[in-house]
């Protein structure tokens, strides 16, 4: 697997032992400790990862969970199933050490339903960990009792977002939640409730074995650490890359052999689509973010059918919940069409981004708060070429 | 009793979740909020909307409904929070800090409008030709956003067959804005769970279990979901082209009569604010458009007070005077018939319980096709019966096959208020301006009793004013004969009557206290039915169930809106009218002491009263039968 410069990661002699560390500290400490490194969340929203967990240690309760979000819909990501399989321990003791400092009793793994065959391998694992008391009662000889479940989703991609994770989990359809009150306070089953992606965790155990400041070296300003990028599409050299938090559009592009590319997606099929004017741009939280996806067209790709894919897959993804999301990604679709068929004219589309931009702050959810974004970046930056077969004025405008 | 203490028994797996907020302690019982740039003082934890709501700003909203659980999912009712890059739903939002919100900023119209022009745009239905013209909230939300076109297009064919099924209910899916109410209504207010979402995203379709038709699943027909549908996609099945064709058919003699609860709410139909009682109106209005007879339910009423209160003396012998291990107590009162056809599916077990008394209306049927067809020599066979009820229920009750022992069905039709009022309304009637009349003889005089059972409580109320007196010979203790533990709104009730100084046909009673219980709304009947089992029931002897909210004045078939505050009023009406009424006790109607002695003349319980007013029931369980 290619590695650029340094690594977190792929080096397993420099993991160092977490959980022993994390359970001689207080949990206040571990959590400060994450808070600290800058840590934010690698699922795609980047929520400071210290913060939650904070606000998760704060709320007054008797029970509380952690949810480990194994659920990798977003196409393109394969980030997290490569940690899963092959850093598990990372994964592991990081959601034990995310238990510990919330003062959870229970944590559970959302397994994305195609990875089911890793189902048996993580559970021998929890099983070796409970023998080596890493896991289950007085966990390291201390007064520390945690124990992991894993759950297997069935598909459904909006499953991933985490408090339609939860309802998920509760045995309900999966549909997310009003927000507040927020998981942290009112999560699985009522209880305060951190969900975290398989990255956060991994990464939370190296910020504790090897110290906030070492972790908060990698990165920008607001966006520290290292990002497990799951690169796809048309390149030389697709897999899954480890760089820092920053890389240019225009680096990556060169470290994963990419040629004459037309258009780089970003973020999966809610993030967004860069043109090659931008790849001077930088992934990272203050520019553009992505979870993990990153997908490349060259110059032969239709960037419309490109589009077409993307919005049908948000219509049949939709939980069907809320109304701009519901309808308006299926509008998008038709709107894409009718681009098609050269019988959208300029008008409509506008009153088209338009509406995108009303599903952006209006949706329930992130499911359809980002699903415009490619449309919106696809019909801006490539206007020349998806309007190039269209009879102006003819759709009644 | 822990039976307030309960879990929610909703079938899991459907049950939408509610939000709750508890107060921090360092934050009080009151915040400080600016709406639209005015500071106002709000309880901690109540939503957005609640608070404008309450300050009379308007917001706009479809999915939210005062009775349910939260949704969030139409949109309509968004804010702007200022500080949040998105727009809030104000129905889901609970305020437990100071925030700023905006409820009519450029994003927000432009955002609801966009929003109105998408639901407008799957939206199949025209609405001259819908039963909720003129009373539908997305109609009137068009109006109120200016739609003058459809931005988005509009759909050009029905999607889906019209489900027709039920006795009771008419499904068009096409005219389903998904708002869920009605799926709520059924898990969460009647703990029913015939109706869910199924299918994702844009195929996401409200369905029954495995795409059934209504009819073959368990729905008890309560109609509730119709109550609170903002459209027309849910709706009763109007029999009332039926009921004009017999009207004008000169050889039947066709006889209405209109349960308590439809005077206390009709008037809603024609503009009036609830709580307005039109029973005088009412009878003139039913005359005018040629009924033959109109008659009064609350006259049955009082006969089912007097063979469910003799039936549960009758028990209470059994048991305590002869201690036969057979006799089932409480006795459950079984003029609901959406309970009735509950208890069949989910404790089918248990229907030994129930009162073997037909509801009011079907023993009103069956004396109309036998005493009365008798007395004015009139062929049965051309007495059609009408019955106008609060409840979409009596629609599949009058058509159970048991309910025809006279060799003529009971009830020919059951009508709604809210048809009755079309009806009304399509023969040219102002129904508020008309003058007052009485309703015909022989069956026109009832008591006060007869008149309150339209309110959940009211059975009780009837049937202890009553089964006091033929145990005591006096009047209940309580002022006014008011029997107050048995009123209000709370979800169940409980309370009790102390029999002393009694007949001497009774001295097996004397000093015994009678244990009553009262719940409405099928959720409530499934804690009720759940202590039961857990035998906590065991020192009780009479349980009333209604399966609506409120009893029958929230019923199905009431004009909509619902709200408690609606029902309150509603109940108000008729409890108003019970103090007017110089007869206020079933058992002093002279009308009823005449047919015991003219016609049902082996008295309550006799055989001729077992072989016309008692029925028994149908051990359903999870299958349709
Ligand atoms: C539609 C949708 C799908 C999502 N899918 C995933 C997913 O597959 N994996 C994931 O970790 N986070 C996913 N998220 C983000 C989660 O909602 C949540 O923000 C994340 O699990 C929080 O973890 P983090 O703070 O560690 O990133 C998704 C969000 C949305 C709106
Ligand atoms: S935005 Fe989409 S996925 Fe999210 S709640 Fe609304 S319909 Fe469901
Ligand atoms: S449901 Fe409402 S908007 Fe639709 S046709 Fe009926 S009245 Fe018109
Ligand atoms: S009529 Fe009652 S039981 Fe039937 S679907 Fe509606 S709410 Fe549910
Ligand atoms: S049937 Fe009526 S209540 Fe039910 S979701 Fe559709 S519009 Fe809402
Ligand atoms: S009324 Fe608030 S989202 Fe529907």
């Amino acid at each position: 697997m290619p590695i650029i410069n340094d690594t977190v990661f792929f080096d397993e002699r420099a993991h160092g032992e977490a959980l022993e560390k994390a359970l001689k500290m207080t949990p206040q400490e571990v959590v400060l400790e994450v808070r600290e490194s800058g840590l934010r969340g690698r699922g795609g929203a980047g929520f400071p990862t210290g913060t939650k967990w904070m606000l998760a240690l704060t709320a007054k309760s008797d029970k509380k969970f952690v949810v480990c979000n194994a659920d990798e819909g977003e196409p393109g990501t394969f980030k997290d199933r490569v940690l899963l399989s092959e850093y598990t321990k990372l994964v592991l003791e990081g959601i034990v050490i995310g238990g510990y400092a919330i003062q959870a009793q229970k944590g559970f793994i959302y397994l994305r339903g195609e990875y089911a065959y890793l189902y048996e391998y993580l559970n021998d694992y929890l099983e070796r960990m409970r023998k080596e008391k890493r896991l289950g009662k007085n966990i390291l000889g201390t007064n520390f009792d945690f124990d992991i479940e894993i759950r297997l989703g069935s598909g459904a991609y909006v499953c991933g977002e985490e408090t339609a994770l939860i309802e998920s989990l509760e045995g309900h359809r999966g549909e997310a939640r009003n927000r507040p009150p927020f998981p942290v306070n009112t999560g699985y089953l009522g209880y305060p409730t951190i969900v975290n992606n398989v990255e956060t965790f991994a990464c939370a155990y190296i910020v504790i074995s090897k110290g906030a400041q070492w972790f908060s070296k990698y990165g920008t300003e607001k966006s520290k650490g290292m990002k497990l990028i799951s690169v796809s599409g048309d390149c030389k050299k697709p897999g899954v890359y480890e760089v820092p938090f920053g890389i240019k559009v225009k680096e990556l592009l060169e470290l994963v052999g990419a040629e004459d590319t037309k258009a780089v997606q970003i973020g999966g099929a809610s993030g967004i689509c860069v043109p090659m004017s931008e790849i001077d741009r930088n992934i990272s939280f203050e520019d553009i973010p992505t979870g993990g996806s990153v997908i490349i067209f060259n110059q032969n790709r239709n960037m419309l059918e490109v589009l077409k894919n993307f919005m049908e897959f948000f219509v049949e993804e939709s939980c069907g919940q809320c109304t701009p999301c519901r309808i308006g990604n299926k509008k998008l679709l038709e709107g894409v069409e009718l681009l098609e068929e050269g019988k959208c004219s300029h008008k409509y589309l506008n009153e088209l981004i338009e509406l995108g931009k009303t599903m952006q702050i209006a949706s329930k959810c992130g499911l359809g708060q980002s699903s415009p974004n490619p449309f919106i970046s696809i019909v801006t930056n490539f206007k020349d070429e998806i309007m190039s077969n269209s009879i102006r004025g003819k759709n009644g405008y | 009793m822990a039976i307030n203490a309960m879990q929610n028994r909703a079938p899991v797996a459907q049950k939408p979740h509610k939000v709750e907020i508890k107060a921090d302690a360092d934050v009080g019982a009151y915040i400080d909020v600016e709406i639209n740039g005015k500071g106002y003082t709000v309880p901690f934890g109540m939503t957005i909307l609640e608070a404008c709501r309450n300050n009379n700003i308007h917001i706009p909203s479809l999915c939210y409904h005062e009775d349910l659980c939260l949704a969030g999912a139409c949109r309509v009712c968004v804010v702007e929070v200022e500080g949040m890059r998105t727009l809030q739903a104000s129905c889901a939002y609970p305020i437990t800090n100071k925030i700023k919100i905006w409820t009519t900023s450029e994003r927000v119209r432009k955002a609801r409008r966009h929003i109105l022009d998408l639901l407008l745009s799957e939206h199949y239905g025209e609405c001259y030709s819908c039963v909720r013209n003129n009373n539908c909230e997305l109609q009137r939300l068009a109006k109120e956003y200016g739609v003058d076109f459809y931005r988005f297009g509009h759909i050009k064919e029905p999607r889906y067959e019209v489900d027709r099924s039920s006795y009771a209910i008419v499904r068009d899916m096409d005219k389903c804005v998904l708002c869920k109410r009605c799926v709520r209504t059924c898990i969460d207010l009647q703990e029913v769970g015939v109706l869910e979402a199924t299918r994702r995203g844009y195929s996401t379709l409200i369905s029954t279990f495995m795409d059934k038709p209504i009819l073959d699943v368990i729905c008890i027909n309560c109609g509730q979901c119709i109550n609170r549908c903002p459209t027309g996609a849910l709706r009763a099945k109007d029999p009332s082209d039926e009921i004009w064709k017999a009207i004008d058919d000169p050889t039947k003699h066709v006889v209405i009569q209109t349960a308590p609860s439809i005077r206390a709410a009709i008037g809603e139909e024609f503009g009036l604010p609830p709580g307005h009682s039109m029973t005088g109106q009412m009878v003139t209005a039913l005359r005018m458009i040629g009924f033959d007879r109109v008659f009064d339910t609350n006259f049955a009423a009082d006969l089912t007070i007097m063979e469910e209160g003799t039936e549960l003396l009758l028990r209470l012998k059994r048991k305590y005077l002869f201690g036969d291990p057979e006799v089932k107590l409480p006795q459950f009162t079984s003029c609901s018939p959406g309970w009735i056809k509950f208890i069949e599916h989910y404790y089918p077990e248990h229907l030994d319980y129930l009162s073997t008394c037909k509801s009011p209306q079907q023993m009103f049927g069956a004396i109309i096709k036998t005493f009365y067809a008798q007395e004015m020599q009139i062929d049965p066979a051309n007495i059609v019966t009408v019955a106008v009820m609060p409840c979409t229920a009596k629609k599949f009750e009058c058509n159970r096959p048991e309910m025809n022992a006279s060799g003529y069905k009971d009830i020919d039709y059951g009508l709604t208020t809210r048809e009755l009022a079309q009806m009304i309304k399509e023969a040219g009637i102002y129904l508020p301006e008309l003058p007052k009349s009485y309703f015909d003889e022989p069956f026109g005089n009832a008591s006060g009793a007869g008149l309150i059972f339209g309110a959940t409580g009211g059975v009780m109320e009837a049937a202890l004013r009553t089964v006091y007196e033929i145990v005591t010979g006096r009047e209940v203790p309580f002022e006014n004969l008011d029997i107050t533990p048995c009123r209000g709104m709370d979800g169940v009730r409980q309370g009790s009557v102390i029999l002393t100084d009694v007949k001497d046909e009774w001295r097996f009673l004397e000093g015994f206290e009678v244990k009553f219980m009262i719940a409405h709304g099928t959720s409530n009947a499934r804690k009720v039915m759940e202590a039961l089992i857990h035998g906590e029931l065991d020192d009780y002897h009479f349980v009333e169930i209604m399966a609506c909210p409120g009893g029958c004045i929230g019923g199905g078939g009431q004009p909509i809106p619902t709200s408690p505050e609606i029902r309150r009023k509603r109940a108000e009406a008729i409890y108003n009218e019970d103090k007017e009424l110089p007869i206020r006790k079933s058992h002093e109607n002279p009308h009823i002491k005449y047919i015991y002695e003219k016609f049902l003349v082996d008295g309550p319980c006799g055989h001729i009263s077992h072989k016309l007013l008692h029925t028994h029931y149908v051990k359903r369980g999870k299958f349709i039968v």
